[in-house]
């Protein structure tokens, strides 16, 4: 009994701290004539107030879950892989070029080409980084951040040049992506993507599955651990961190679609929206332990999409942000405390 | 059984949430700001938000309770969870009858919320859905004509005759050079953006030749485009290409972006003594950034049009309508009937203000006179594309909608006028 309560008490503990940071910061910022019972009404209301707010927490959860998804197979094998904003990037532009190039069509074949596409442009910009570290010893964390801006670079290029709307010169977006590439919401209120949702359920089972019972993501726990104990014992540590980051890169790339093919229908500058840097948080927050990315990803998509309500109480638009990585801190900060009040006893029993 | 208490635990919260949900207010107008940028940017957003809070202020005076519901910095890189189309649901949610969307890129995004909500008047601000002309019917060599879809009944345009304040401020920039070198610092490239920086172009030119007598082929114009309407990752460092105008010799720069960052970098290089000046835009109050390096700010108020617009939908109901509003004539700096005007800034010396007023007056004379109906002071040939082509011959007048839609920038201008 005493046990189970200790057990509670430590898995609870970072997200209470989470909890009480948080609150301490909204009671710090919040305007005069609004209460804190005004701000949780209003977070409320930005995720779960009707069908459709709650079914854009849901948009925004598929990507975020497929980005984190894969960052737990790169974090495996040790490498951060900060490039994978610019592989959620390439997968868009790939899915919106094979779009844009098979015009209308059947969405059957169209859609599962795009989204193929997509994941063959996210695994090639991670092939760049992956080889200049297995080629070079290029660290893939400067490698990544290089190749996210050149991703961006080229989004800008695209929609200022081939990819323009024909009636105007407009700078900020490309002309929309044709409509039989278009994954459609099941409803105007529940505006969610059924093939995302279903894409990414899969994603996660099968990289859970495929961390849990192979062969390739035992050597990923290896290299991850000790690649020079790995390569001692005989694991093909250089296939296993290239693999490890076109997998990656693949998933981000369907996460890249799924902005480009369902969110906005068109391409625009930074489309990915930094969802790569924030699934590396979650990631963070849960050390790469792939089955509570789904989870950590909703609770992410219900603060982002809560705090937008969090404007229409005059609070400042970067809370939300704030709140965020105040959050990420605490529970980081929880997690050190209770590995370190945890240790002695290890050493005891 | 931990997880599961866990889970419990978080279930009781969130039903505890629920039950703080109090009944929201059913007899006041609610309208809806969406920006683009920060409510507080000294700038484009700034003006667009203050205009909200004149409606709010005039319709008290009128008896009417208004709640302006604001959500600023709608772009991807600050909020990519929130697209157009989910703000202005939640917005409606809200009791929003009247919505805003404030910037060039949120048009295709507005047009399906409209559609998606049709009982939601919604005013989109420097667009042109709802005018019935194309850039492929002035322009067929250029673009590519294609089937005009109509604008859902609750949709409408409103812009600001902003090339008038461009004009002056391209002149207070002429006055007041001494190197011969003006800088402007371009948003992203577009009709918008086009006309703006030509229209300060024309400003200039006139001014540097009739006003300051100089050589107008001397006076090198140049305009650099940062790539979006506020700085982000993919933009140039707005700050960094001031500097390099100054760098280069240029004196003066003026702004085209949201932000006041040309004035910040003006405002720091006079404090090391340099004699450099800059001219913001957008926001009435933009000199107060920086008043010892501003020679004065073309300024957009919304206010007046807002009202007019939230009068309609709360009488017989909102007329859509392609609006490009020009100044009032009789005082451009009249808060209550003036879509655009301009104020001198501190910095601007006593000899350039007259100067600059006669210019004003020049452009006002013009403006109210009913032979020129229908065009815009110095929009009068022989005007040349960037390219050499003809825009205007000899005494010709630029058809208003040629500027809306300009394709090149004007000969004499440094710059990209496209981005390919």
């Amino acid at each position: 009994m005493k046990r189970t309560a200790t057990n509670l008490f430590f898995l609870a503990l970072p997200l209470l701290l989470g909890v009480i940071v948080v609150a301490i910061l909204i009671v710090l910022v919040v305007p005069p004539n609004t209460t804190l019972g005004d701000v949780l009404q209003a977070f409320w209301n930005g995720a779960f107030r009707n069908l459709r707010r709650f079914s854009g927490v849901l948009v925004f959860w598929i990507p975020l879950t497929l980005v984190g998804i894969g960052l737990v197979i790169t974090f495996r094998a040790g490498l951060w892989n900060i490039g994978v904003e610019g592989q959620m990037t390439l997968g868009g532009l790939f899915a919106a070029g094979l779009a844009f190039m098979l015009g209308e069509g059947s969405p059957l074949v169209i859609i599962p080409l795009c989204i193929f596409g997509a994941m063959l442009g996210g695994a090639l910009w991670a092939s760049v980084a992956a080889f200049l570290k297995v080629r070079f010893g290029v660290s893939e964390i400067f490698s990544g951040v290089a190749l996210n801006a050149i991703a961006n670079q080229i989004t800008l290029q695209l929609i200022a040049g081939p990819w323009k709307p024909g009636d105007s010169d407009k700078a900020q977006y490309s002309r929309p992506v044709p409509d039989a590439a278009r994954l459609l919401g099941v409803s105007q209120d529940f505006n969610v993507s059924v093939v995302g949702l279903v894409v990414t359920i899969v994603a996660v089972v099968l990289v859970l599955l495929v961390l849990a019972r192979t062969r390739w993501g035992l050597n990923l726990k290896a290299v991850g651990k000790n690649p020079r104990s790995a390569l001692l014992l005989g694991v093909p540590t250089t296939i296993t961190a290239f693999s490890a980051l076109m997998v990656c890169g693949a998933l981000a790339g369907i996460a890249g679609s799924q902005r480009i093919l369902f969110t906005y229908g068109d391409v625009r500058g930074q489309f990915a929206g930094g969802i790569g840097f924030l699934g590396l948080l979650v990631v963070l927050l849960i050390s790469a332990r792939g089955v509570w990315v789904p989870l950590i990803a909703f609770l992410f998509a219900i603060m982002l999409n809560g705090g937008t309500q969090l404007q229409f109480l005059n609070l400042d638009s970067s809370l939300t942000g704030v709140l965020q990585g105040a959050l990420v801190l605490a529970v980081l900060l929880a997690n050190g405390l209770r590995d370190r009040l945890r240790k002695p006893k290890q050493a005891k029993g | 059984m931990t997880r599961k208490g866990l889970l419990f635990i978080l279930l009781a919260l969130l039903v505890g949430l629920v039950a703080v949900i109090p009944a929201a207010a059913q007899d006041e107008f609610v309208f809806g700001m969406i920006l683009v940028g920060a409510r507080n940017d000294q700038g484009w957003n700034q003006a667009h938000y203050e205009g909200g809070e004149y409606v709010i202020e005039k319709l008290a005076e009128a008896g009417v309770t208004a709640r302006m519901i604001v959500f600023e910095n709608l772009n991807p890189v600050v909020n990519p969870q929130a697209t157009v189309q989910d703000v202005a649901a939640s917005m409606a949610d809200e009791g929003a009858q009247l919505i805003f969307t404030t910037s060039d890129e949120f048009e295709p995004a507005t047009l399906e919320a409209a559609a998606q909500l049709p009982d939601v008047t919604f005013i989109h601000t420097s667009g042109s859905a709802a005018l019935e002309t194309t850039p492929a019917d002035l322009f067929p060599d250029l673009f590519e004509a294609t089937e005009r879809v109509a604008p859902p009944a609750n949709y409408g345009n409103l812009m600001g005759e902003m090339e008038h304040g461009k004009a002056i401020a391209g002149c207070a920039a002429a006055l007041s050079t001494k190197t011969g070198s003006i800088g402007y610092l371009g948003p992203l490239i577009n009709a918008e953006t086009r006309r703006f920086v030509s229209a300060a172009y024309l400003g200039a030119r006139y001014c540097y030749e009739k006003y300051a007598g100089g050589d107008p082929a001397a006076l090198k114009f140049e305009v650099i485009w940062i790539g979006f309407w506020i700085p982000t990752p993919d933009t140039l460092d707005p700050q960094q290409v001031t500097n390099t105008f100054f760098d280069n010799g240029a004196d003066v720069v003026i702004s085209g972006i949201d932000p006041q960052d040309a004035l910040i970098v003006a405002g720091q290089r006079r404090e090391q003594g340099d004699d450099v000046f800059a001219i913001p835009y957008d926001y009435e109050g933009a000199c107060d950034t920086a008043p010892d390096a501003c020679l004065g700010i073309p300024y957009f108020h919304w206010g007046p049009k807002y009202l007019e617009i939230a009068q309609a939908v709360l009488g017989d109901g909102y007329v859509q309508d392609w609006e490009w509003t020009s100044p009032d004539w009789s005082d451009i700096n009249n808060p209550d009937t003036t879509a655009v005007g301009w104020r001198n800034g501190p910095a601007l010396s006593e000899g350039a203000a007259t100067n600059l007023q006669a210019f004003i007056d020049e452009m006002i004379a013009y403006q109210t006179d009913p032979a020129n109906e229908g065009s815009f002071f110095l929009w009068e040939g022989p005007l040349n594309y960037q390219d050499g082509t003809v825009l205007a011959a000899e005494g010709e007048k630029v058809d208003p909608l040629k500027v809306w839609f300009l394709p090149l920038l004007l000969e004499g201008i440094v710059g990209d006028s496209t981005l390919e």
